[in-house]
């Protein structure tokens, strides 16, 4: 258990020590916010549809936390564990008497942690800056939270061990990605984008997660998102059967 | 003397290439126990199949009186590994490595001693990425000696590093052997092996060629000695004939190398000083070349490219 706990320590320190996670887990949300916040303050939003009598900044931080996800989720998980298997540091593990599962357990909890101190600091930011309100409740959102981060972080695990190098695991993790962060209304709402492009989002695991938190955040009940729950329980199934075929020491 | 690795008919097969074919081979307690061969002999599968990393296809191992596959964790936490391809997360720093390291073991050497032990208590706070080679070869030693091990396993130690690294590496091995631990070690420097090492084995394709001390291999092996000078004027084209045995001359300008089987009854750098004196040839830079391990190896193992 000690072991374990220095580990997971160390991890997040070098999580944080990895520029790029902490400024796209931690304060590249915060940035949207403020520039959609200062676009549209908190005003109600009759241009979107089905989010009549909300505020821009409430469609939006639900949004932005799936973001979070699918940032943490692709690049984050994907980086981390195909480089540790591509420069040895696996291998290295593999000599000791702890198991080298430790260090794939430490990685969720840490991804995890950081996921959620981002989703934390846009709720807080949002809460003081644009008196943003939760509907909603609060379980049911983390709740939503939890299965879109674990279904997001099985497909991390599955580049990780698929892909043959850092630099190949990263390029896809990208390509999937930056799409997904354009198209799939985490960004900006999807109701805003054509109808043909609205079609194409629905083949984006990211779109199932803003559905899903955007419903739960404004209190809709589970019921109204079978579908969502469905697409990602599927996606964190077939996650971890593929990654634990697949996922390679060395 | 205690035997503390026991290998017996090993075997390991990687598709249709046979990487160790039977072989078999003891390691002493306290002694540095040192493998070469040629790239793709089977030094690093034979040494992964001793730490329980690789399962044998065939063979008995028993290392510290532990089966390597069945007792794996158990043999982890009382030997120290260190691997020809490993590192650490870029950004780790050297004090964190040891601390993180030292928490997988129920009972560690203290880091912070390893630290100044090792050199390295200057660079407690570089990032590993940051290290050089020898820097962390040398932290890579200290964490194979965290746990107190009776047995270190080194590979490669010393690839790609310069040669004053390469020295203050093999002190530091030699002070493991002499704080009473077992080392056993691959390399393919042979100066490394001849200087280092209680004993070697030579490998090549997945067979033992030779097993004894460096002297011996050397005394027994040794097929050649050379005598190199350098002439004033011209030797006789009779000179050659004139010493007995089977030798062999080669001249390269005024400069003349003797090569003879290392085994005669008069040594041959005797023989041919004294034909040069009696036949009135002056010559001066006269030296010998004592037959090395690397020649051993050579002759060994032939001097054809390996992949």
């Amino acid at each position: 258990m000690k072991s374990f706990l220095k580990m997971t320590w160390m991890e997040a320190k070098l999580f944080l020590r990895e520029p790029a996670n902490a400024f796209f887990t931690l304060l590249f949300p915060l940035v949207m916010l403020f520039i959609f916040g200062s676009i549209y303050s908190n005003q109600s939003a009759p241009s979107i549809p089905g989010a009549s009598g909300q505020g821009t900044v409430e469609t939006l931080i639900p949004a932005l936390i799936a973001m979070v996800i699918g940032m943490t989720g692709l690049m984050a998980i994907t980086m981390t564990m195909a480089s540790y298997r591509e420069n040895g540091v696996l291998r290295r593990l593999s000599t000791t008497p702890v198991s080298s599962l430790f260090v794939l357990v430490a990685q969720v909890v840490v991804v995890f942690s950081m996921t959620a101190l981002g989703m934390l600091l846009l709720v807080i930011v949002g809460k003081l800056v644009y008196h943003v309100r939760i509907p909603g409740n609060l379980l049911d959102i983390l709740g939503g939270f939890i299965l879109g981060s674990l279904s997001f972080f099985s497909i991390g695990f599955i580049l990780a061990g698929t892909m043959p190098t850092t630099r190949t695991a990263q390029i896809v993790a990208m390509l999937l990605l930056y799409p997904m962060l354009i198209l799939s209304g985490a960004a900006w709402p999807r109701e805003l984008m054509p109808a043909t492009v609205q079609k194409i989002s629905a083949f984006m695991p990211l779109t199932y997660v803003v559905n899903l938190l955007r419903g739960l955040w404004i209190g809709e009940p589970w019921g109204n998102h079978l579908l969502d729950v469905g697409v990602l329980l599927g996606m964190l199934l077939l996650g971890i059967i593929i990654s634990a075929r697949t996922f390679r020491w060395e | 003397m205690n035997t503390i690795i026991q290998v017996e008919g090993l075997r390991k097969i990687y598709g249709e290439t046979i990487a160790v074919d039977n072989i078999s081979f003891e390691v002493h307690e306290g002694e540095i126990f040192g493998m070469v061969g040629p790239n793709g002999a089977g030094k690093t599968t034979t040494i992964e199949c001793l730490e329980g990393l690789r399962k044998p296809d065939q063979g008995m191992i028993r290392v510290l009186g532990l089966d390597p596959q069945q007792d794996g964790h158990a043999l982890k936490e009382c030997t120290g590994m260190q691997l020809q391809e490993s590192n650490l997360p870029a950004r780790m720093r050297v004090w964190e490595a040891l601390d993180l390291y030292a928490s997988f073991y129920p009972k560690t050497a203290n880091w912070k001693k390893l630290l100044v032990q090792l050199g390295l208590e200057e660079k407690r706070n570089t990032p590993f990425s940051k290290l050089s080679g020898g820097q962390k070869q040398r932290l890579f030693i200290a964490l194979a000696l965290l746990p107190e091990p009776q047995l270190v396993f080194l590979d490669e130690l010393t690839t790609g590093l310069d040669p004053q690294a390469r020295h203050t590496i093999w002190d530091l091995v030699r002070d493991v052997r002499a704080r009473g631990k077992t080392v056993v070690l691959t390399t393919h420097f042979m100066e490394e092996a001849e200087r280092l090492c209680d004993r070697i084995v030579i490998l090549d394709h997945g067979n033992i060629v030779a097993l004894d001390t460096p002297e011996a291999l050397v005394r027994k092996l040794g097929v050649e000695e050379r005598i190199v000078f350098t002439v004033e004027g011209t030797l006789p084209p009779d000179f050659e004939k004139a010493i007995s045995g089977e030798t062999w001359l080669e001249i390269q300008g005024d400069r003349v190398t003797i090569h003879g089987k290392n085994s005669r009854k008069v040594p041959l750098v005797s023989e041919v000083v004294n034909l040069l004196s009696v036949k009135g040839i002056r010559f001066h830079d006269l030296r010998t070349e004592q037959p090395n391990l690397e020649d051993v190896f050579l002759s060994l193992t032939g001097r054809e490219m390996r992949e």
